[in-house]
């Protein structure tokens, strides 16, 4: 037999010469030309001219002629549907035949021919063979029903052929079953809300009895169909599982895997506790690892579902490392696959192992793979903290072969390295710098720029090397770009004497000579925050970064559940759900894991609220990357950069949070590293230092860089403190009233403790003893922290000072004034009482220095009805002379700015009780009145703060 | 499900294109051009040459099996140079159409020997009949070469009686879908073979860094009537099971896994660990296994390459064969890979014949027999050309061939029982052989 000079007739006219064959008298030649129309069809001829002349041929007892001509027939009847209409009797006919086969493929084909006149026909039929007495034919017609319920759905419910197909899952004949079952479940597919599959306990165990006896193909219908079914309970979960286990022994990998499904599924129900459970888990997985024994396409299948699965249950293959090490022969695609669950099953068990394999990769010939692997020994390292040490010799050993996409890949890698575990392989910098110029992928040299800009102080030429990047800066990709951008501007931060130009450079390359709309952005928002507030921008630039995660890739949560229910499916292949890439209603209903029920006693583990199951539940951490920290600074209310130049400047000041963003706080002053006050001695270049940043500030409007750096340089020029301001002691308690005990006193914080100092003076003619103190409850909660310490007797006319220690965790009631303290002290004659006055000075406690953000905000934050404002007179301090002095008692100056020649103090105070007050102090030069405004959630402090202000100043 | 099966030649051509959903033809399909408003089977054309685009001609290395094309999947396997291609639009069992398009290969060489391009299209009009019976409306239907074979016969079944036509599609859609009634043989005989291919990977230092053996029993069958088997096998499992009573001198061994055909009552073997079955007629794949403890590794190898200077390279291969010396091993053949700017190899070599293979970039010695316990050597001199390739040679592994009249595993049939309660033939009336072969699967030391 030698078809295939069928292939071969490509002579002109040829449409006519086999019209003229069909038409002949010979069977022989009818069927030849039969043939030579098919084969013209597969190789994509028109041959739909001779459509009346093939149908012609149907009426035949020839069974391989009459398959032909069907198969014509299912190709054209579509554009010729009323020529099709005279194939039905014959169609209609062979329904009737003796022939269980023949009465099958009748039906079969009609089914297949997209005709509606020839649909109408086919209902009679189709309702006969689906209650044929031979199984063949039952088979076949319910494959039919799905067929014309895919042409008209409409039909298919008024014929009532549901009811019948529905009837055909209780059939006695097994492939019957599977069939029924595999058309009701693709025609439920399109009427999700349907109740059509009606899976109840009952037809479950029909399912399940005709599962040991079909086809293999049969057993994935109804194991595929199972998997939509959610048991009642844990029990009935059990004994279905219990039922589908012995399908993991099947020769096809497609029943394994879909039995692998409906277990993964029904699991979920089972309490953790339980015997059958682990016994389940165990059992999984020697299939799973017989799956990498199939042929590659299915091993590719298996894999990308063991990635799910690993996901899912990890503790399922965690003894299995070793099947997923990669052959040398195996195609790329497993390869790749395999690879990716190696990382996953990576633990510190079998680290040594793993490494010396992705060693062993990292020489192979294919590009992808090889980076691959290079990249997983850089997962390695964060996943395994024990490993990272061996993994970074191991990158090392490899960046030595100098061949450049593994140097590049490894460098990439580094780079995750040195955010898990910093300081710690900084020593390798030098050697990564080593291949600065062989790395010409985006990545590559994003990443080492990176590693240049962060570890820029411990890499002596990081100017060097960053300017070399920055020769080419246009013809690099956005991803350098920026990071260059990025590294510079941190490279500034830290050394910035020697680096001014360059960053000018590259804001301006960013600014002005970029088309990236990104990198314009930026380059304006480092510009600005530069030149505003290079405190800020430190902050900012160099914050400290997020943990790294340890799994990347991870598929997220829901998901992955809903991928387990499609197990074994395109959609696991994919890693996708089915909405993703099928077209219409069908498979876009979300399928979900079934939640642990709570029925039985068994189930009352404390697992059992975890319906998840034992899935990393805990959220990896997500890395923000720099343009996420960009966002968010952009999402404050910024006055737009604009494109055409630096940011306008503002002027004047208003109140409003904008503002003191905009302009207000141009010239900032102070830097966190260096804490103000304390007992520094002035520093005589402070003047200077003040003195110079007004006059640069109207350049940095124009310049922003210069005028910021202006700013920086005056860094923690401030000081010159005094300790804080201690009231003169007053007399307290008159002789006269306490039986001849004087007290006089006042209040002093020492070294952050407060202290009220009493002078005990006896005025009487005797001898005073058993001296003890009390204070009543008060706004602050002062309280003695020790007893009062007057050990000797205190002799007539004898005087005594005693400093006693007081806390701020007493009982609390407010006082009017505020700052007012009722004291009982007792002694050996009676118990006098006096009340006094402590400056709230005393409550200011070390760590009063806001945020400068958090001052801004705050600011903003408080109701303007909250603000108070007072006047200070004669006052003859300077800004600078008055903002030591006030460091000194805990008033903390964050920000000075000046405008139209007054000076603006902006400074915080923390009270012991955790109240922070805000103040701004304007002090114009010339006149000795100040102003100052306090904000203050409670406004009520307002008054004593003043009042310290003024006794501070003025002291 | 499968919405249409393609097969095309190596450049692309189609040989056999059938389709069994419409919704396979509606693209759009990059790289496609076709005329607006073309007819139906013109559009489904959209399909096949998306395919043959993207994927037969696509310029790299094939990275998957599956393909998405416009929302349409590709699912494809080659077979020499032809390519089979299954397209779906839905979200199908993608594990069961490769499966499929396996057995389909399965199915196209029972009946006409090796899948060409020749074979395909000289029997384009049976394997239409074939994909017509075997995936109804993409649905994969019985498969089985026996029940396909008697009444897809490209003769016509006009002749068949009543009663057979009856017998054929009972035995389709049947419980034992995978044999006929009715067989008769006036001698019953059964052919048992355990075929194990062991797998190992090894570091030049010895260690075993995987081994494991694959392994299957093949049963050809040549027994009348309906005949129930029941297979034993040393399975640790149920030697234990059995506890004292057995012979304690017979190993048992470890199984880690094992798959059967069809025919085997899974949920027996589940519950009891016995493997109860009746066989189809004539050869069958009975069972798969996989053992990974206690192998008999045949043969070690023991690399040694030495690197002197950059032109030269000393390659010293010993290998030992680790059985009873009674037993003879056959076909070994060592393949030493060598760089790729070789220029000259002299090799010396105390056993066999080695060659130097300039195409396939290996040096192969063949051994024709070696006897269990004994050990050979070679040692070769690779002459390199300089190069200022930066790369390193990846240095592939040493790999082997060879076959071992033994199971590696460790496996023995202990029985293979016949019932046949209606005919009169007992189980001592039949004649059974066994025979063991190990042959080497991936066999690789890295040096």
């Amino acid at each position: 037999m030698t078809d295939s000079k069928y292939f071969t007739t490509t002579k002109k006219g040829e449409i006519f010469e086999l019209k003229a064959e069909l038409n002949s008298d010979k069977k022989e030649k009818k069927k030849e030309a039969v043939k030579k129309v098919i084969a013209s069809m597969t190789v994509g001829k028109d041959v739909s001219a001779l459509f009346p002349d093939v149908v012609n041929c149907m009426q035949t007892d020839n069974l391989e002629l009459k398959k032909l001509v069907y198969l014509y027939l299912m190709n054209y009847a579509k554009s010729q549907p009323d020529m099709a209409i005279m194939a039905v009797n014959t169609f209609v006919k062979d329904c009737e035949d003796a022939n269980p086969l023949i009465r099958a493929l009748a039906v079969r084909t009609m089914g297949c021919i997209r005709v509606d006149k020839i649909t109408e026909y086919l209902c009679e039929p189709l309702r006969k063979c689906l209650k044929d007495e031979d199984p063949y034919v039952r088979k076949t017609a319910a494959v039919c029903v799905a067929k014309l319920h895919d042409i008209n759905a409409q039909l298919v419910e008024d014929q009532g052929f549901l009811d019948t197909l529905k009837d055909l899952i209780s059939d006695s004949n097994p492939m019957v079953v599977a069939n029924a079952v595999a058309a009701l479940s693709e025609i439920a597919e399109s009427h999700p809300n349907s109740n059509l599959l009606d899976l109840n306990p009952q037809s479950i165990n029909k399912l399940l009895t005709a599962l040991n006896e079909c086809t293999e193909w049969g057993q994935i219908f109804i194991l595929d169909c199972l998997a939509n079914y959610t048991p009642r309970d844990d029990r009935e979960s059990q004994s279905i599982c219990e039922r589908v286990t012995p399908r993991l022994s099947h020769a096809n990998s497609a029943v394994v895997l879909s039995a692998v499904k409906v277990l993964m599924k029904f699991m979920e129900m089972l309490p953790k506790d339980l015997d059958y459970y682990s016994t389940l888990l165990k059992k999984l997985a020697p299939p799973l690892v017989t799956l990498l024994s199939a042929e590659p396409e299915l091993q590719y299948v298996a894999l990308r579902n063991i990635n799910l699965i690993v996901q899912k249950r990890p503790e399922i293959l965690k003894h299995e490392m070793k099947v997923f090490f990669v052959k040398y022969n195996d195609p790329i695609y497993v390869k790749l696959e395999k690879l990716d669950i190696m990382i996953r099953l990576a633990s510190q068990a079998n680290i040594a192992q793993v490494l010396a394999e992705l060693k062993e990769y990292a020489t192979e010939v294919d590009v992808d793979f090889v980076r691959k692997a290079v990249r997983a020994i850089g997962r390695c390292a964060i996943k395994v903290e024990q490993s990272a040490e061996r993994c970074v010799s191991t990158l090392l050993d490899l960046i030595q072969t100098k061949v450049n996409y593994v140097v590049q890949e490894a460098i990439v890698v580094i780079k995750d390295i040195f955010r898990k575990y910093p300081n710690k392989y900084e020593s390798v910098i030098a050697t990564l710098c080593e291949n600065l110029d062989s790395l010409d992928e985006p990545e590559a040299r994003a990443a080492m720029i990176w590693i240049v800009g962060e570890y820029a102080e411990r890499i002596d030429n990081a100017d060097e090397l960053l300017e070399s990047f920055l020769e080419g800066f246009h013809d690099e990709s956005t991803q350098v770009q920026l990071q260059l951008l990025t590294a510079i501007v941190k490279l500034f931060l830290k050394k910035p004497t020697e680096t001014q130009e360059l960053v000018q450079q590259v804001l301006s390359l960013a600014t002005q000579d970029s088309d990236n709309p990104d990198l314009r952005d930026r380059g304006y928002i480092y510009w600005r925050l530069l030149s505003t507030d290079p405190v800020a921008a430190k902050e900012v630039v160099l914050a400290e970064k997020p943990l790294i995660s340890e799994e990347t890739d991870l598929i997220e949560p829901t998901l992955l559940e809903e991928l387990i229910c499609h197990i074994g499916t395109l959609a696991s292949v994919y890693h996708k759900p089915p909405s993703a890439f099928v077209e219409g209603s069908r498979g876009v209903m979300h399928k979900r894991l079934p939640a642990r029920t709570g029925s039985g006693e068994s189930t009352e583990s404390p697992d059992v609220g975890a319906a998840g199951g034992s899935a990393p539940e805990a959220a990896p951490s997500i890395i923000p990357s720099q343009g996420d920290l960009l966002g968010d600074l952009l999402n404050l209310d910024m006055a737009p950069p604009t494109t055409s130049g630096p940011p306008p400047p503002s002027t004047g000041m208003q109140m409003g949070g904008m503002d003191l963003l905009g302009g207000g706080l141009d010239s900032l002053m102070g830097d966190e590293s260096e804490p103000l006050g304390g007992d520094i001695g002035g520093s005589p270049a402070m003047g200077a230092g003040f003195g110079a940043a007004p006059a640069v500030m109207p350049a940095s409007l124009n310049a922003p860089v210069g005028g910021g750096l202006g700013d920086l340089f005056d860094l923690g020029g401030v000081g010159m403190p005094m300790g804080a301001y201690i009231p003169p002691k007053i007399v307290w308690l008159p002789a006269m009233k306490a039986k001849g005990l004087e007290i006089s006193g006042t209040f002093a914080r020492r070294a952050g403790v407060i202290q009220m100092e009493l002078i005990l003076t006896n005025k009487a003619m005797s001898v005073m003893t058993d001296f003890a103190i009390q204070f009543n409850r008060n706004s602050f909660g002062l309280a003695p922290a020790g007893p009062l310490q007057v050990l000797t007797p205190l002799g007539p006319n004898q005087t005594i000072e005693v400093s006693l220690p007081l806390s701020t965790v007493g009982p609390v009631m407010k006082m009017d004034p505020l700052n007012n303290l009722q004291v009982a002290v007792k002694n050996n004659i009676d118990v006098f009482y006096f009340s006094c006055q402590y400056p709230i000075s005393m409550l200011f406690v070390e760590d009063g220095k806001m945020e400068r953000q958090v001052f801004l905000a705050t600011w903003k934050d408080i109701p303007n009805d909250n603000e108070s404002q007072f006047q200070i007179k004669d006052c003859h301090l300077n800004s600078d002379a008055a903002s030591s002095k006030l460091q000194g008692s805990n008033i903390f100056t964050i920000a000075k700015r000046t405008v139209e020649g007054q000076d603006m103090l902006y400074m915080s105070i923390k009270l012991s009780n955790g109240i922070w007050v805000l103040a701004e102090l304007r002090v114009q030069a010339g006149n000795p009145n100040y102003t100052i405004s306090l904000k203050c959630r409670a406004p009520e402090v307002s008054q004593c703060v003043f009042q310290c202000y003024e006794a501070v100043l003025k002291n | 499900m499968i919405g249409g099966l393609f097969i095309y030649n190596h450049k692309g051509e189609v040989l056999i294109s059938r389709v069994y959903r419409d919704d396979i033809g509606k693209g759009p399909f990059p790289n496609c051009f076709h005329k607006v408003g073309c007819t139906e089977s013109y559009r489904m054309r959209n399909a096949v040459d998306a395919f043959r685009v993207n994927v037969i001609h696509a310029r790299q290395q094939v990275r998957s099996p599956v393909t998405n094309i416009a929302r349409t999947s590709f699912f494809h396997v080659k077979r020499s140079n032809i390519w089979l291609a299954a397209v779906t639009k839905q979200n199908v069992n993608a594990a069961m159409v490769f499966e499929f398009l396996y057995k389909m290969c399965d199915v196209m060489t029972a009946y006409f020997g090796k899948i060409s391009e020749e074979n395909i299209k000289n029997n384009f009009v049976l394997i239409y009949e074939l994909l017509d019976e075997i995936l109804d409306f993409g649905y994969p239907q019985n498969s089985e070469t026996g029940a396909l074979k008697t009444f897809i016969t490209q003769t016509g079944i006009k002749s068949q009686s009543k009663e057979e036509q009856s017998q054929i599609t009972s035995q389709v859609t049947g419980q034992i879908g995978w044999r006929r009634e009715g067989i008769k043989y006036r001698r019953n005989e059964l052919f048992l073979d355990v075929l194990e291919s062991v797998n190992l990977l090894m570091s030049p230092q010895g260690q075993v860094l995987s081994a494991h053996v694959s392994g299957r029993v093949v049963m050809k069958s040549y027994l009348s009537g309906m005949p129930e088997c029941k297979f034993g096998m040393n399975d640790k499992i149920v030697i234990d099971k059995q506890g004292k009573g057995g012979a304690t001198e017979e190993q048992s061994i470890a199984i880690d896994d094992c798959t059967f055909h069809q025919c085997v009552r899974l949920s027996k073997f589940d519950a009891e660990r016995s493997i109860s079955f009746i066989p189809p007629d004539g050869e069958c794949e009975l069972m798969r296994y996989r053992t990974t403890k206690d192998i008999i590794l045949p043969f070690r190898v023991i690399p040694l390459v030495r690197e002197v200077g950059r032109t030269k390279l000393e390659v010293k291969v010993v290998i030992k064969s680790n059985f009873k010396p009674s037993l003879l091993a056959q076909k070994i053949e060592v393949r030493i890979p060598t760089p790729l700017n070789t220029s000259g190899v002299q090799v010396i070599c105390m056993k066999g014949k080695a060659k130097y293979k300039a195409s396939e970039n290996a040096i192969v010695w063949k051994i024709k027999r070696m006897a269990g316990m004994k050990e050979s050597q070679i040692s070769a001199e690779i002459e390199l050309l300089p190069t200022n390739d930066k790369k390193k040679w990846a240095r592939p592994p040493i790999s082997m061939n060879f076959e071992v009249p033994f199971a590696p595993s460790g496996l023995k049939v202990r029985y293979l029982k016949v019932f046949e309660p209606k005919l009169n033939y007992s189980d001592h009336d039949v004649i059974k052989w066994v025979r063991y072969i190990g042959r080497s699967g991936i066999y690789e030391t890295r040096c």
